[in-house]
């Protein structure tokens, strides 16, 4: 196999004197889903960001297509195809979801944006109706469909995704993910997703790792992962099963 | 009024008892405070009763509670008869309100009232001199708009608090008076490099203080506010000190000096010698200025640079992550507002003729500041209005003759310009929290939409 899209060596990070991140080491190669499970606070934000520069890896290596990014700013790492849905989703609230996607494409100078733009429509319908509303008087889940769309406006060659099913409903949940999936089916998407949704997580992707408190303590392929009775234990038994009764509101 | 108030759906006792109830307490407010005059007499302090007054007062609040109390409970009646248009899951209108509308057409509607001014001014006061006050007026209003217009670049569109925003129009001033008395430059040379200077100050302003946010930066500015004023009292050699520069040359028609004789303005062009030629020209220069201002802002807006300042103002993490360089996109608006800033100091020196450290006090960042969040930030024609309501609303009141008969002939409406100014404060927090013209329109449409876009631009450009 040719050398990984993304890779982490040694990877730590500390907010102050607390480490967040000790020895990380992670790859992802062109063309799969990875994505990274573990439980609140373990550090799985601080990893995405950490990519991201901010904040800054205090020791190790990250090299994106096979360039060194660790001492890079956010932005011009953004510029060689990096593109993430933060936590939270972090729309532009006061700008019309077209603003939005706009932004997005502001890497491009809008060369391609119509192009794209239909595209996003195609992969959320839901985008499409609502192209002229403001973002934040969207529903979570439009919201988070914006930030995934907003992402893939920038053409990027690697998507993170940092949890997109954060306080959805199920039913919306599903959507997301299977359009996650199609976009790496069909489209051929390397996909970084950090979740808590340990199931579909890793339902969906090729391979998956396990962060705790800042270690990654087990890698492998995803099926793997999900019949590790550890695993198991952990993350999927006690709520986490298998998607609860939709209904609840979006 | 028994009429209006059957039809309310409270009852009309409840109505009247609420408003008696405020007539109450206005009426222990007067007590101490209105009920007696206090003259100094020959035999010490004399009291005049005024009771009469207080009788007025107190009514007059029993009928404005009564009134709002009326226009309250019909709007609540209204909203519970009117269902709601819409579920909450689709999608809601695109087409532009009326409040959305209202900039479309208000900018225009301003933009041709200014054009006209003086001449509408000259008209109604019968001749050019007679208008002078009202001419005077205006120029004093568009200052204040170009300098919103210029602060709501900072403030409006990219979000950084500035209070101190006065310092570049200081910098404007300074460098206009400078250039021209030590080096004899011109207007038209000054003003460019007005603008550079204030912009290069605003770049030097903007370094330290990339990393500050909200409360912080806003602190910073203020206190880059009094420096430059401090340094402009301090630094007598060149500034002169409080006593300021003086006999700054005046403005000149593209050369042409305003005076009387063959080779000033009116010999060159036939006209009989009058001195509101310069005034009326200061007039259309501050139009100019103030309109290139808000032309460029509305131009930004729609350029990737002024997408990332709004972009910048929303949310700045995910504007890093999405490869806008931060940096820049802060240092390019507080570049920009501080050359319009710049630009309009220029503009006061040269109309002025004088410049000292007292023009550029914190009491001027403050109004150039309520200016941009009453106007409701980033709206170009809610700046305008709130110009006009916070500088012109003052001289207003200067005018308003029945106040006297009300309070008495001592009476100086001036002199409650400040209560007044916090009575409007009060006011708009609580039914324009958000500004005056606080709707946002979006910068691209798709469709019939962009259609309405590109005529926006069309007028702007007239």
């Amino acid at each position: 196999m040719s050398a990984p899209l993304l890779s982490l060596r040694g990877v730590s990070a500390y907010y102050g004197s607390v480490a967040a991140l000790r020895g990380v080491d992670l790859d992802v190669n062109a063309g799969e889903i990875v994505t990274l499970i573990g439980a609140n606070g373990a550090g799985k934000s601080t990893l995405m960001m950490t990519v991201f520069g901010a904040p800054r890896a205090r020791s190790g290596t990250i090299s994106f297509a096979g360039e060194d990014i660790t001492g890079l700013p956010t932005h011009a790492i953004a510029r060689l195809g990096l593109a993430q849905s933060p936590e939270g989703r972090r729309v532009f609230p006061r700008m019309s979801v077209l603003e939005n996607l706009q932004m997005g494409a502001a890497l491009h100078g809008g060369r391609y944006f119509a192009q794209d733009l239909d595209k996003v429509c195609t992969l959320f319908p839901r985008l499409k109706e609502r192209l002229s509303q403001r973002a934040g008087t969207m529903s979570g889940g439009e919201q988070q469909m914006l930030a995934i769309g907003r992402a893939l406006m920038s053409r990027p060659r690697l998507l993170m995704l940092d949890e997109p099913s954060l306080g959805l409903a199920p039913l919306v949940v599903k959507q997301i993910f299977g359009a996650i999936s199609a976009l790496n089916r069909e489209e051929g998407m390397t996909i970084f997703l950090v979740e808590q949704n340990a199931y579909h997580a890793l339902k969906l992707a090729h391979r998956g790792s396990v962060l705790v408190n800042g270690r990654i303590t087990l890698s492998g392929p995803a099926r793997a992962l999900l019949d590790d009775p550890s695993i198991k234990a952990a993350y999927l038994e006690g709520g986490h099963a298998p998607a609860a009764p939709a209904g609840a509101g979006v | 009024m028994a009429a209006a108030q059957t039809r309310a759906s409270a009852s009309p006792a409840a109505i009247l008892r609420d408003a008696g109830l405020f007539a109450l307490a206005a009426f222990g407010l007067c007590v101490p405070i209105v009920s007696y005059r206090t003259d100094l007499g020959n035999n010490g302090l004399e009291l005049t009763p005024r009771w009469g007054l207080v009788a007025g007062l107190c009514a007059a609040v029993f009928v404005l509670r009564v009134v709002q109390r009326l226009v309250l409970e019909r709007r609540a009646a209204r909203v519970a008869l009117t269902p709601s248009p819409h579920q909450a899951s689709e999608p809601v209108g695109a087409e532009p309100n009326a409040g959305q509308r209202l900039p479309r057409l208000g900018l225009p509607l301003f933009v041709g009232f200014a054009l006209f001014l003086p001449l509408i001014a000259a008209l109604a006061s019968g001749g050019l001199s007679p208008a002078r006050y009202w001419i005077d007026l205006g120029i004093l209003i568009l200052t204040y708009v170009m300098l919103g217009w210029g602060l709501n670049i900072v403030v409006g569109l990219a979000g950084l608090l500035d209070l101190g925003y006065v310092a570049f129009y200081a910098v404007g001033a300074y460098s206009y008076a400078l250039l021209s008395t030590v080096f004899g430059l011109s207007f038209w040379v000054c003003l460019p490099l007005a603008g550079l200077f204030a912009g290069l100050w605003g770049v030097m302003l903007g370094f330290p203080v990339l990393r500050l946010r909200g409360d912080y930066l806003a602190i910073v500015t203020l206190a880059f506010g009094e420096i430059i004023r401090l340094v402009l009292i301090n630094w007598t050699d060149v500034t002169g000190g409080a006593a300021g520069i003086t006999s700054i040359p005046r403005a000149t028609f593209f050369g042409v000096p305003f005076k009387a004789g063959p080779d000033g303005f009116s010999g060159l062009f036939g006209l009989a010698f009058d001195p509101m030629h310069r005034i009326v020209f200061l007039y259309y220069l501050i139009l100019a200025l103030a309109l290139i201002t808000s032309l460029v802002t509305l131009r930004l807006r729609r350029l990737p640079l002024g997408r990332a300042w709004e972009a910048l103002r929303e949310d700045e993490i995910a504007c890093r992550s999405l490869g806008i360089d931060t940096t820049k996109t802060k240092l390019t608006a507080f570049a920009l507002g501080a050359m319009f800033g710049g630009f309009a100091g220029s503009f006061f020196a040269v109309r002025q003729g004088f410049v000292s450290p007292e023009s550029f006090n914190f009491l001027e960042s403050a109004i150039i500041l309520a200016i941009v969040v009453l106007g409701g930030m980033g709206s170009q024609l809610g700046v305008a209005v709130a110009a006009v309501a916070m500088v012109g609303g003052p001289e207003l009141l200067r005018n308003l003759g029945f106040l006297k008969a009300v309070f008495g002939e001592g009476f100086d409406p001036n002199e409650f310009r400040l209560l007044l100014f916090g009575l409007a404060m009060v006011a708009m927090m609580i039914w324009r929290p958000r500004g005056l013209i606080a709707d946002r329109m979006p910068t691209v449409a798709l469709g019939r939409r962009r259609a309405i876009g590109k005529d926006l631009v069309r007028e702007g450009h007239g």
